[in-house]
């Protein structure tokens, strides 16, 4: 039980794999102009990085170690075409979004990178949490990233079509350049910087 | 042919892939470190993306289309990009090891490099033709290959820069990202 938890929390601070390691940055920057879209993103990235590590884990005996790696492109692939289509079926405002992000997805190095280095060689239980831990991890960073991104970018908070807060001044005279894409580039390098000048991460 | 060229113009610096639609940036802050390896690192994603996109859209339009299956095309393209990489890798091998030792370390990463199967997507998604299909792949490339190289050229000197403790390495790199994309803005015009 204990190193249950431990490995969920390596996922979020120790290891997160957005501020720490420095992994998929492409779906972070590209889809983080508004908390829906983070939260869309989390969720595809949460079930196939799940389901990838409990396939992984428990096929881990009977795969052949000179093809471990295509066979896990190809169960993420697939992993990957089940959501695609899921999220065009019932969401496809969401869906549009996200756009090309969601295939993409199939070659997030996150995903890869756990079906290799960890669900390749653990129990189930403790792929779970391994998978729990990141999937949590890139969450909070992409949704931290978009709601800066949103707030600074058009002025107000709005989660799902419900309207949270609008900041005075900044809603009448929005600062675009945020939801641009060079808005993305600021603000994750500087949430970077914050956080290593803060001691929360090591300066490398 | 205008539509070819702008076409080029259009993948290469308007919608530039790394500073426009965030695809490639795990080599782009990765290999951007030294201006040699940057260079054989963009010369590598060209030539495979130029054999992935012809290799997918002969496949998209010749099996995926006819046979009705075209929601198979996310794990069709990522497996022509994976055995076109390990193909290119054996033959760049045997038949000149110069090249290979310049290019070898760069190309199991291709692999991975979301970049490649962005612009197989790309393609399809915007039904090109085939001519269309091979000018977008290497206008995606050069695109891709010159941000690499003037990123590269940046952070050479930015190692010597008094810069934030805070700041350094990675995170100056993400503000330098952040000018290089406001001066490509500028090519938002020409098309």
């Amino acid at each position: 039980m204990v190193h249950i938890l431990k490995n969920l929390k390596k996922g979020i601070i120790n290891e997160n794999p957005v501020f720490i390691l420095l992994l998929g940055l492409c779906p972070t920057l590209a889809v983080s102009t508004s908390i829906d879209n983070a939260f869309g993103m989390t969720a595809a990235v949460m079930f196939v990085l799940i389901s990838a590590n409990i396939i992984v884990s428990l096929i881990r005996g009977v795969t052949p170690d000179r093809v471990r790696i295509p066979v896990f492109i190809v169960i993420i692939a697939t992993l990957v075409t089940i959501v695609d289509l899921t999220m065009k079926a019932f969401i496809p405002e969401l869906s549009k979004s996200l756009g090309i992000f969601i295939p993409l997805i199939v070659v997030n190095c996150i995903i890869l990178g756990r079906a290799e280095a960890f669900a390749s060689k653990n129990t189930l239980a403790d792929s779970v949490a391994d998978a729990l831990g990141m999937g949590i991890g890139f969450g909070i960073a992409i949704t931290i990233i978009s709601f800066f991104r949103q707030l600074l970018g058009t002025g107000e908070i709005t989660i799902f079509g419900t309207h949270v807060f609008s900041a005075p001044g900044l809603f009448d005279n929005p600062m675009s350049v945020f939801i641009l894409p060079m808005g993305a580039f600021l603000v994750l390098g500087c949430l970077l910087a914050t956080l290593r000048y803060m001691g929360a991460i090591e300066s490398g | 042919m205008d539509n070819l060229f702008s076409i080029f113009i259009m993948m290469a610096l308007v919608n530039n892939f790394v500073l426009a639609k965030f695809l490639g940036l795990c080599p782009f802050f990765g290999v951007s470190k030294k201006l040699s390896s940057a260079v054989s690192m963009g010369i590598a994603v060209i030539v495979v993306m130029f054999a992935a996109s012809v290799v997918s859209w002969l496949l998209f339009y010749q099996l995926l289309v006819p046979f009705g299956i075209t929601y198979m095309r996310t794990a069709i393209f990522i497996l022509v990009i994976a055995s076109l990489v390990q193909i290119l890798e054996i033959t760049i091998r045997r038949t000149n090891v110069n090249l290979y030792n310049a290019l070898g370390i760069y190309l199991p990463l291709i692999t991975t490099n979301c970049a490649v199967l962005g612009v197989t997507f790309i393609n399809v998604d915007q039904a090109f033709n085939l001519a269309e299909t091979i000018v977008s792949a290497l206008g995606a490339g050069v695109g891709f290959t010159l941000v690499l190289a003037i990123m590269s050229g940046i952070r050479e000197k930015l190692d010597l820069a008094d810069v934030p403790k805070a700041f350094k390495g990675i995170p100056v790199a993400f503000l330098v990202a952040m000018l290089l994309g406001i001066a490509f803005l500028a090519f938002g015009g020409m098309v």
